[in-house]
This record gives structure tokens, sequence and C-alpha cells, in this order.
């Protein structure tokens, strides 16, 4: 890849600076921040990640995680039953 | 009879349903059901259920039988309107049955062991709920 390097330097961040995007428009100039988009389209071309699929499915296991805050919520429902049906328990 | 007499005898009324509606829930269960929790034949599981600790003679065993299917269709209709398993269900239940477990009563302890319920807190699954 060929190297690329701004041809001028960035002035430092100044407080109307960081407040207002159009003043890194005029400090940079329209060419260099055209120049940016380009060297950005270029790394985003050549930044591709291959990721390959693994071959054994992932199983994640929440059986254990969920339950005890499914049990939590199950109390009051459980209490109702008790005082509803109190015969059988 | 004046509206106010007719007040006070509705109000005394429904002390009286209130200090009756408590005792009515343990007068509610069979006797021999009453006498196999004590007697310790039969516990409280962990999976919600009712389990026997001991060998039950025949009737015994229809009658818990009976009141596990009872337990279990509770469950279902619980679970049903929770969004959760009928075994979820069953499990939180069991953790609040366990824990309201009289002194002397049998229940199943998170390994699986049956205890007898002395005057602590009885020993439960670390996910259930702490209920009183």
């Amino acid at each position: 890849m060929i190297p690329h390097r701004l041809t001028r330097m960035r002035r430092g961040a100044t407080a109307p600076f960081m407040e207002d995007m159009s003043s890194l428009w005029e400090t940079l100039g329209e060419a260099a921040m055209r120049r940016i988009a380009v060297l950005a389209g270029f790394m985003a071309l050549s930044a591709c990640i291959n990721v390959n699929a693994p071959a054994e499915p992932i199983v994640i296991e929440l059986n254990i995680n969920i339950k005890q805050e499914v049990l939590y919520r199950l109390v009051d429902s459980a209490e109702q039953n008790i005082e509803a049906n109190p015969e059988i328990f | 009879m004046t509206a106010h007499m007719l007040t006070k005898t509705a109000i005394s009324l429904a002390a009286a349903a209130m200090i009756v509606a408590p005792a009515a829930a343990s007068v509610q269960r069979d006797p021999a059901y009453a006498a196999a929790r004590a007697n310790g034949t039969i516990g409280e599981k962990i999976d919600g259920y009712l389990g026997f600790v001991g060998s039950p003679d025949g009737s015994l065993r229809a009658k818990i039988d009976d009141i596990n299917i009872r337990r279990k269709a509770s469950y279902a209709e619980r679970a049903r309107a929770e969004g959760v398993t009928i075994e979820e269900f069953a499990f939180a239940q069991g953790c609040i049955l366990i824990a309201r477990t009289s002194p002397g009563e049998k229940y199943q302890a998170p390994d699986g062991s049956w205890q007898t319920r002395g005057s602590g807190a009885a020993r439960l699954d670390p996910r259930c709920p702490s209920v009183g």
C-alpha cells in the first residue's frame, strides 16, 4: 500500500476549532478534506477482514443464569397459588 | 334495626371473617395428607411436588399422587400466564413450600437428601428467592 501523508500540518486544537466543524474545513481546505475522504475509502477497502464461521455451532447455555431472575419474578404468583388452592399445599 | 346498627354488624362480621380466614387454610388439608406431613411419611421436594420419604400405603400414595397432579395443573396455568416453563414455576413454588414447612416436617435439601425441618430456616437451593 502507498503511504499517504497529509500535505499540511493540522493546527493545534483550540476551543472554536473543537466547537465548529466548519473551521476544520477552513483550516485544512477543501482539497485536503477530499484527500482524507479518498484515503478513508482506500483504508475501508484494504481493511476487509475475512471471518470464517466455526465448524461447530456455538451453544450458549443460558438456562442456569436466567433461572434465578425468573424465580424472583414468580414469587408473587406462587404465593397467590397457595392462597387460591390451600388444599393441595 | 337502625342503619347505624346494621353498619356495626357489618363491621363486626367483616372483622370476624378476617380472623377466621388464615386459620381456614391449614384446616382445608385432607386429614390423611396432614397426618402424613406431620409424621414425615411425605415431604416437600425441590421440584415443587410432594415426595415419599418412607413407604406409604396404597391409599396415601393415591392421595399424594392426586395432589401432585392438581399441583401440576395449577403450575401449568400460572406458568403459561407468566411465560415460563412448568418446571421453572414449579421450582419457584418449591422454594416457597420448603421455606414454609413447619418444624418436624420433611423437605428435600439442595443435595437431594431428606431433611427434617428444625426450628431454624430450611436449607434452600441458592437460586431460591429469599422468601419467608
